[in-house]
């Protein structure tokens, strides 16, 4: 009450409230990112950084298991993302429908998201053993010589992705179900009338009008799987040999060598990948939404 | 309508979905209650001998009792990092959504920049070092409060966005401070959102491995997720003690999801609708 009288009215809305969150990030998150750029050109044992051009970065890219683990990013990426965004649409689409026991479905389907992704990598690691494991145990019973999943080099990369799939499609489907909540009835109702096949609805209807939610779980599966090291680390270390090795995981193995310049290197070149695709896309992506 | 199509679609999916998501789950509980041997072989027979509690002693009691230490400092890290996480993001999200400043558009970059990009990971243990918060509990807290802000403050913008002002407003009048107004007026009003973000926030905090590999390296700094690993390599011969592990490393996300599903469906989409 007495607080009212003073002569400077401030607003009731501090700039201040921005500061310890600022403070915390600033110095934590943005101050290291900024400084990597420094250190990526240096030769650094954590004391002393010895200026050295761009020597770090040549070295990425003229070592063919560095340059390996480039191209895996990219293609781990466009896969697990390509996959969840499908799979997630098509689950959603079930998941909509009116079937029996979907509230168990969707529960089902979901809680693989929230459980450990070292978990879940030690469990599949087991489940994909090229003799013992239950899943080639399986497809022998039924006269299929099941593949090396994770000892093969052609393949572990690509059964990595796999269990990404199988433990992150829960959220591309949750985030469907919410787009496709979202479309009004009527315009299924009205194309019934007019005697318009289910696909049709799908393709004209549910397709155009669940384009947000789309964008929505491309570009966050994408920026995930940019990013993505526990799993492939929980699975095959990168491995065999380099096959499975993406740059977070070289950006690990880096570091553990003591290579602290040329690690950082590769933590630059993942902003540069991350960049490179995520902002053109972003714009692209926003270009047919209305802005907020 | 026909009746029976449901059905047999239901069915089918039903049976897919069960094999398909259930069956992981199914052989770690098996596998967590068999004999060593048993377990070796890895497959789906039942085990002659039920050995839950057996096994869930010998995994506690390993490496001199070290899940125990994990699951405390675990618990430690996720209950501090949440608590300050909450309240800083509530207090960004509140302003940059009441008030039109030229620091929104500075606030707006970051929030992008933070979800999108991934922490340079040694210069912030050099940094960590030279502050001395490096291998220290609460260098790890303050971390997890830096990566997961991004993602708090969101929700909690477009959550404060469906707030009417009047309410603020009436609090001023009445002579009530900012941040008066902020902590008693309109974070109660906030609950839904701090849930939603509480129990999301834990989980993700609670399942980081990355981080605490990166900067909480270290025997009596161990985590929840970094046992696991690190039984990965011991218990190779002892598969029933892993997925013990395993197992117990699950539960928590499990009681949580049986409790607070809406808020996490409510948070997942949301955050990501926005994202």
């Amino acid at each position: 009450m007495v607080e009212a009288q003073r002569p400077k009215r401030k607003s009731p809305y501090p700039l201040w409230f921005f500061l310890p969150a600022a403070i915390i990030y600033g110095v934590l998150f943005l101050v290291p990112t900024a400084t990597s750029f420094w250190y990526s050109l240096t030769r650094w044992d954590l004391m002393t950084a010895e200026y050295i051009g761009l020597e770090n970065f040549r070295q990425f890219f003229s070592e063919p298991f560095l340059v390996q683990g480039l191209i895996n990013t990219l293609i781990y990426a466009v896969m697990t993302s390509g996959l969840k965004t499908i799979f997630g649409l098509l689950l959603a689409v079930l998941l909509t429908s009116n079937l029996i026991a979907r509230g168990f479905l969707r529960t089902v389907v979901f809680f693989p998201v929230l459980v450990s992704t070292i978990g879940i990598g030690i469990t599949f690691t087991v489940m994909m053993h090229p003799t013992r494991g239950i899943i080639n145990v399986a497809l022998e019973a039924i006269g299929i010589d099941g593949p090396g999943w994770l000892t093969d080099p052609a393949l572990a990369l690509f059964s990595v992705a796999l269990v990404d799939l199988w433990k992150g499609v829960g959220l591309a489907t949750l985030i469907f179900i919410a787009g496709l909540a979202a479309i009004s009835p009527d315009y299924y109702e009205a194309s019934r009338i007019d005697g318009a096949t289910r696909m049709q609805q799908f393709r004209r209807i549910t397709l155009p009008l669940v384009w947000p939610a789309t964008v929505t779980v491309i570009t966050l599966s994408l920026i995930g799987g940019l990013r993505s090291f526990d799993l492939i680390w929980a699975m095959t270390k990168g491995g065999p040999g380099f096959s499975s090795d993406v740059v977070a995981s070289v950006i690990y193995k880096q570091y553990q060598a003591g290579f602290y310049g040329l690690s950082t290197a590769g933590n630059v070149i993942l902003f540069g990948l991350i960049a490179v695709i995520m902002v053109p896309l972003t714009v692209m992506f926003n270009r047919r939404e209305v802005e907020q | 309508m026909r009746r029976t199509r449901p059905v047999v679609v239901g069915g089918i999916s039903l049976a897919v979905a069960a094999i398909i998501f259930i069956v992981p789950f199914f052989f770690i509980f098996l596998q967590a209650v068999k004999s060593r041997s048993e377990a070796s072989r890895l497959n789906f027979d039942l085990p002659k001998e039920w050995l839950l509690w057996d096994n869930f002693l010998a995994v506690v009691e390993a490496r001199n009792y070290q899940l125990l230490l994990a699951y405390f400092n675990s618990t430690l890290i996720t209950v501090f990092s949440v608590t300050i996480l909450v309240v800083l993001s509530a207090m960004v999200g509140y302003v940059m959504q009441r008030r039109r400043s030229r620091w929104n558009g500075v606030a707006q970059v970051a929030v992008l920049i933070g979800l999108m990009m991934p922490p340079a990971v040694v210069p912030t243990i050099g940094l960590l070092q030279s502050i001395g918060l490096f291998k220290t509990m609460t260098g790890m807290v303050l971390i997890q409060v830096a990566y997961n802000l991004s993602f708090s403050t969101l929700l909690y913008r477009s959550f404060i966005g469906t707030i009417p002002r009047d309410l603020d407003g009436a609090a001023l009048i009445d002579g009530a401070k900012p941040w008066q107004i902020f902590f008693r007026v309109v974070m109660p009003l906030l609950k839904p959102v701090t849930v939603t973000n509480i129990v999301v926030q834990s989980i993700a905090i609670f399942n980081d491995f990355t981080n605490p590999l990166y900067y909480l390296p270290g025997k009596e700094n161990v985590t929840v997720q970094l046992t696991l690993y690190n039984f990965q390599s011991m218990y190779t011969s002892q598969y029933n003690l892993l997925f013990m592990n395993i197992l117990l490393v699950t539960i928590p996300p499990l009681i949580v999801f049986i409790f607070f599903n809406r808020q996490i469906v409510a948070g997942m989409t949301a955050g990501g609708v926005k994202g």
